[in-house]
């Protein structure tokens, strides 16, 4: 239950950063985007301030076993650099500057209702769930000897 | 550019990595919503809860900054081809990267990750360049 609420609570936090910082306004990250159009620094701030405390925090976090809950602390460990990472960035990058939305933001946008927004998260879910199985597909394939 | 705010921005900012942060001490995972909101799409399996829980925290906190009297902007969206192919794309991306925007952007650059800094280079430069190309060299918008 404690692990519920902490989730809870650090989603409204999240969430409440990307509103006051106009994050979940599209027209404000393609205007940060738009490097060569009337340029708008707002999600460089964005960056900045999250950076600040998160930064320092993780350093700190990580000295610890476990969290306040004691549940163990899940640090990402996989390190390579590969056709994945890079190649899942470009299409997630041409996504973003088609639209100015990310997953966050997004999901934040659905209080609103609006049904543009709930079929950008669709897809979402569907380009994540194809991905999901064609992974499985891939890993579950004899590998070739 | 009119209604640029440094000030709410960063504020912002830190409210986020306050979130960030406060996952980690109490729960022990990291903020990745791309992650986050694809394995919560698998409600058989464990740890749904405290996504969903996270998820609503999303949702929710618009609610209550419009409750509080503050302003939360309705979004502006392109046409519906282009939302769908969008989604499409920032799902399957986000899912084949391992990461989007607050895990590798935030998260990941906050450790210095190399992986993370990689992506975070990779699709902050594409979606540059895809601004660039539909609004100067097709100046679609």
């Amino acid at each position: 239950m404690g692990m519920i609420v902490a989730a809870f609570g650090s989603g409204l936090v999240f969430g409440l950063g990307l509103v006051i910082s106009g994050m979940t306004q599209p027209s404000k990250v393609l205007g940060f985007l738009d490097v060569f159009g009337n340029w708008d620094p707002t999600l460089l701030f964005v960056m900045a301030g999250a950076l600040m405390l998160v930064t320092p925090g993780f350093a700190l976090l990580k000295r610890r076993d476990a969290s306040i809950l004691g549940a163990a602390l899940h640090w990402p460990s996989i390190r390579t650099i590969d056709r994945s990472l890079i190649g899942g960035a470009v299409l997630f990058g041409i996504g973003w500057g088609l639209v100015g939305l990310c997953p966050g933001p997004a999901l934040a946008n659905l209080e609103g209702l609006s049904p543009k927004i709930f079929g950008f998260v669709v897809a979402m879910a569907i380009g994540a769930r194809a991905q999901d199985l064609l992974r499985r597909a891939r890993g579950s394939r004899p590998q070739p000897a | 550019m009119a209604s640029f705010d440094p000030f709410s921005a960063a504020l912002g900012g830190l409210l986020i990595g306050a979130g960030v942060l406060s996952l980690m001490l109490f729960g022990g995972r990291i903020a990745g919503v791309s992650g986050i909101f694809a394995d919560a799409l698998e409600p058989q399996r464990s740890g749904w809860g405290w996504r969903m829980a996270f998820i609503i925290g999303l949702v929710g906190a618009p609610l209550l900054v419009a409750s509080a009297g503050g302003n939360v902007p309705t979004p502006d969206m392109p046409s519906w081809a282009v939302v769908i192919a969008g989604g499409l794309l920032v799902g399957f991306g986000t899912r084949l990267a391992s990461g989007c925007t607050s895990g590798h952007g935030v998260c990941g650059v906050a450790r210095l990750s190399p992986r993370s800094l990689a992506a975070t280079a990779t699709f902050m430069v594409t979606a540059a360049v895809v601004v660039a190309v539909a609004r100067h060299l097709l100046g679609g918008q």
